[in-house]
């Protein structure tokens, strides 16, 4: 077995190992060694070889051999064998280890031991280590100790029953009156050990609270004594008396006058005091007025004190000391919501510390900032965080948007105001604002109408300098389609006009549906914006039929889709593309339609890309019945047609869709005999009867048949029908969209309802049509349907 | 009250490490790992306060050592800086200009000196003379001791 060596030589060779390797082959050695050394019996090395321990188990390797060895050093009567075995104890062993019982016995001896240094230990170990079993057995010991021996084993003492509390907190009852008395000792470890030991207390126990709120006035005596005092060496940091105690005692008049007038009021001179005399130049300074903040807010202090206290923290605010401002923030942070007018006389200083260069502090800077802002302060203060958006470091950009977009919502002054924030935010941070930013600035823009053209202009410059900003790009593109006319028109009061050509518009769009850095989503978006222009561009609408065809291919399949529909709006529904492709209107923000509502049937092409969830806008009912009619459309397979007026653009009838439904066999109904039916309407000559083909009990099927007694054709016919929620509505197609005069031909369309839950039947029909050159609209309510024919 | 105080190098070393609270041996070794990576990828010029769980994180450097201590929520930040404050000075007054190697060799002295100014994760003296004063004597008897003793052997205290 190779010599050990001492202590040091050991902790020089580890150092000197150059690798890992040739470290952990040192420890290896020397902890074989140390263990051979621990199974001889006592030869005096026993202290110096757990001492090498210890320094390997700093290191990070195990040691839990040495837990047996801590057990028998403390049992030594040796006073360095003790030391370095408590020392062990406290490193080695903790509550969950079981030898730390064993050691229970040599804790009971040592405490009380003729050397006041071995109770040291014993009472330092108990502190640190202490179990619940060792607490309970040991209690009655500290207890004694904590009344009868000198201010050094006294202030161990106190801190050793705070732990016990801590770990027992039914113990406390036992060390309530020995704490009182210690508030009378001189001695400052001992008052400091108290003043802790009767928080704790407090802390646990609302009866002791209660109790101590008698001790307020010698605490406040102790406390100015403490502040008026001279320089007292000993105690002396900073210029401050032992701020250690001072702010112990703060904190405990603090607990004491929380929620009580009477303990408030008292000490109420006293905080004054304290803030106005102590300097706070130095941190142990700052440190007493910090805690007399806090405890000013908590307690029920009068009003002249808490503004004293806000100014006290705004006057951190102007520190140097980084730390000293980065506090009085945390602190502002909690009061801002109770004391906001005072707060609100520091914003200026809290602003500037957006440009702090420390990133807690900029943190800080920011929540309180947003606090802050009011219908008062809200355009200069919305400068500010929008100059801060600019440079704010990376992780505190997508707070930044949406406090910016919450606070701009709440106190927006006007919309263009608002509009033009969300644009700057979109502009300056567009990655990293939230998804229902492109929803909500869409459904603010439809809402300022007035505002339209200048929103257009404003974003397709914004679209034109830079498509990298998903949202921005997005929200440019549902604009451009929506108020392209605008756009085109050149003119707008609010902003310089430019010319701007269609075919500047369509290259714009054209660049964002082919650029890589465009998402799935605002491709979309940009062909549907193209789409939507061709009704509202006069010259190039063969170059938007083009774009359109070409995607029809696309990989993409959304956009595939989005482009084969377009496709067919222009060669087969070309009749109805103005209509479809018409202004949105107004989204209400809690409107159902505001959401996906239930879709009915078929394809209904969104106004908007689908991907948003309040886009499909459906008409509003105008009148408002009984029952809460929900959809105004159905069809399968076709473009929804709103109202008002289609267009005038008349091609030939409208083939029926066959696709083979069993169904449609009714639709040539008109050609069998006539079974019962009901004239629903008849006016201007038009006649629209109504029968039922079939009945069951969750459903019917009704044909509708229009005929014409005047001397000129109607044209462009269009029936659209609307039922209570819980009906399914469906409507096949129309036979044709013209009646012939003189009633020598008829129109009829076969409609399809579903009532699963079996409610009272209605129905309202809007039939549409022009006849002599005059569009008319009218709508009839249906409450009854006649019976079947068979 | 005061839940760990790890005294670490520039490179991530510990040098000393006092917990107040019972933690197994694998929590205890992340959370030095934690406090190191953080302490040590703060910019020089940030505050002394950190947010790590529930607890605030206070950390000074002193030349090459960093003190880091993990504190309860409700406790005072710049008394914790006071508080790292007063243990340097008693390091320093008792190896006379400490540096960083005195705490590696004497690291049984650092824990003594520590044991004497903390208890239970509260501040036990609030006098540097009263703490220094019991090292000395506690040394003082130690010594006594070892004089009095039938060793021939060096123990290796310095």
């Amino acid at each position: 077995m190779s010599p050990s060596v001492r202590l040091q030589e050991m902790i020089r060779v580890i150092r000197g190992a150059r690798t890992q390797g040739e470290e952990r082959g040192v420890i290896q050695r020397e902890c074989a060694a140390i263990r051979a050394q621990f199974r001889q019996a006592d030869n005096g090395t026993r202290s110096h070889n757990l001492a090498k321990l210890l320094y390997v188990h700093m290191l990070g390797y195990p040691a839990h051999f040495g837990q047996m060895e801590c057990v028998r050093l403390i049992a030594s009567p040796r006073y360095n064998e003790k030391r370095v075995g408590y020392l062990g104890a406290m490193m080695l062993l903790d509550e969950k280890q079981d030898a730390s019982l064993l050691i229970t016995n040599s804790i009971k001896n040592d405490l009380s031991h003729s050397s006041q240094y071995v109770q040291s230990l014993a009472l330092c170990t108990l502190g640190c280590m202490g179990s619940a079993e060792m607490c309970r057995d040991l209690a009655p010991e500290i207890d004694r100790l904590l009344r009868a021996s000198n201010s050094y084993i006294k202030k161990k003492a106190a801190l050793c029953a705070v732990h016990i509390v801590r770990k027992v907190p039914e113990l406390g009852e036992l060390f309530t009156p020995a704490s009182r008395s210690l508030l009378s000792e001189k001695n400052h470890g001992v008052l400091h050990g108290a003043v802790v030991l009767i928080t704790e207390l407090c802390e646990r126990n609302p009866d002791t609270l209660e109790q101590f709120r008698k001790a307020v006035p010698e605490l406040v005596q102790i406390m100015k004594g403490l502040v008026m005092s001279g320089y007292s060496p000993e105690h002396n940091v900073a210029g401050i008396s032992d701020p250690f105690l001072q702010v112990r005692i703060l904190r405990l008049l603090r607990i004491l006058g929380r929620n009580n007038d009477t303990a408030s009021d008292a000490v109420n001179d006293l905080l004054a005091q304290v803030a106005t005399n102590t300097d706070s130049s130095k941190t142990a300074g700052s440190a007493v007025l910090y805690e007399t903040v806090l405890t000013v807010m908590d307690i029920k202090s009068e009003s002249g004190l808490r503004v004293l206290a806000v100014n006290i923290l705004g006057r951190f605010l102007l520190n140097n000391d980084r730390n000293i401002r980065y506090i009085s923030m945390t602190s502002l942070q909690k009061i801002v919501q109770t004391d906001h007018n005072a707060v609100q006389r520091h914003r200026g200083t809290i602003v500037d510390c957006l440009k702090d260069q420390d990133a807690s502090v900029k943190r800080r800077a920011l929540e309180l900032s947003l606090a802050l802002v009011s219908a008062v302060n809200i355009r200069s203060l919305m400068k500010e965080l929008l100059l801060f958006l600019s440079s704010c470091p990376p992780e505190l950009r997508a707070h930044t948007t949406s406090g910016i977009f919450n606070a701009a919502e709440r106190y927006a002054p006007s919309q263009r105001w608002h509009i033009d924030t969300i644009l700057h935010v979109l502009t300056t941070a567009g990655g990293d604002v939230r998804d229902e930013t492109v929803p909500n600035l869409i459904q603010l823009i439809t809402t300022a109408t007035e505002l339209h053209c200048y929103t257009v202009h404003k974003l397709y410059r914004a679209l034109v300098t830079d498509i990298s900003v998903q949202s921005l790009v997005q929200v440019a593109c549902w604009c451009i389609g929506e108020y392209g006319d605008l756009l085109l028109r050149g003119e707008c009061e609010e902003t310089e006009s430019v010319q701007v050509a269609e075919d500047d518009v369509l290259d714009a769009l054209e660049t964002v549906l082919q650029s890589h850095m465009s998402s799935p989503a605002t491709r979309g978006f940009a062909l549907t914006a193209t789409m939507k222009l061709s009704t509202r561009i006069t010259h190039n609408v063969d170059r938007i039929r083009s774009i359109v065809s070409i995607y029809g291919s696309c990989i993409d399949v959304e956009l595939q889709q989005r482009a084969v529909e377009y496709n067919a709006l222009f060669k087969k529904y070309d009749h109805m593309r103005a209509a479809v492709l018409e202004r949105m209107p107004v989204i209400d923000k809690s409107s159902p339609g505001h959401t996906n509502g239930e879709s009915t049937g078929g394809s209904i092409k969104d106004m908007e890309p689908t991907k948003r969830t309040q886009e499909v806008v459906l008409p509003q009912e105008p009148a408002n019945q009984v029952c809460d009619l929900l959809d105004l459309l159905g069809g399968s397979g076709e473009p929804p047609q709103p109202s008002p007026a289609l267009s005038t653009t008349a091609l030939g009838p409208v083939s029926s869709t066959a696709g083979g439904d069993l169904l449609d066999l009714l639709g040539g109904l008109d050609v069998t005999p006539v079974p019962p039916s009901v004239i629903v309407y008849e006016k201007n000559g038009v006649t629209l009867k109504l029968q039922t083909d079939k009945q069951t009990d969750t459903g019917m099927t009704i044909t509708l048949t229009a005929t014409n007694s005047t001397d000129r054709d109607i044209t462009s016919l269009t029936l659209q029908a609307a039922v209570p929620k819980s009906v399914q509505l469906q409507m096949k197609a129309p036979s044709g969209d013209v009646i012939p005069a003189h009633g020598l031909g008829q129109v009829t369309q076969t409609v399809l309802l579903n009532n699963p839950n079996k409610v009272s039947l209605k129905m309202r029909v809007r039939v549409c049509y022009t006849s002599q050159d005059v569009v008319c609209q009218d709508t009839v309510q249906i409450d009854s349907f006649p019976s079947p024919a068979w | 009250m005061m839940h760990f105080l790890l005294l670490f190098s520039r490179q991530g070393k510990l040098r000393l490490q006092k917990w107040f609270t019972p933690i197994p041996e694998r929590e205890k070794k992340k959370i030095v790992r934690d406090m190191t990576t953080m302490v040590l990828g703060r910019k020089p010029r940030s505050c002394n306060f950190l947010h790590w769980k529930d607890l605030k994180i206070v950390y000074k450097k002193y030349a090459s050592l960093y003190f880091c201590c993990g504190l309860d929520a409700e406790e005072n930040e710049l008394l914790a800086l006071e508080v790292l404050h007063r243990y340097v000075e008693l390091l320093d007054k008792y190896f006379g200009n400490v540096c960083e190697l005195d705490i590696i060799f004497n690291f049984e002295k650092a824990y003594f000196i520590l044991d004497e100014f903390l208890l239970g994760g509260e501040v036990q003296e609030t006098s540097k003379q009263v703490v220094s004063r019991s090292i000395e004597a506690s040394d003082m008897l130690q010594e006594a001791e070892v004089d009095n003793s039938d060793y021939d052997l060096e123990l290796g205290w310095p």
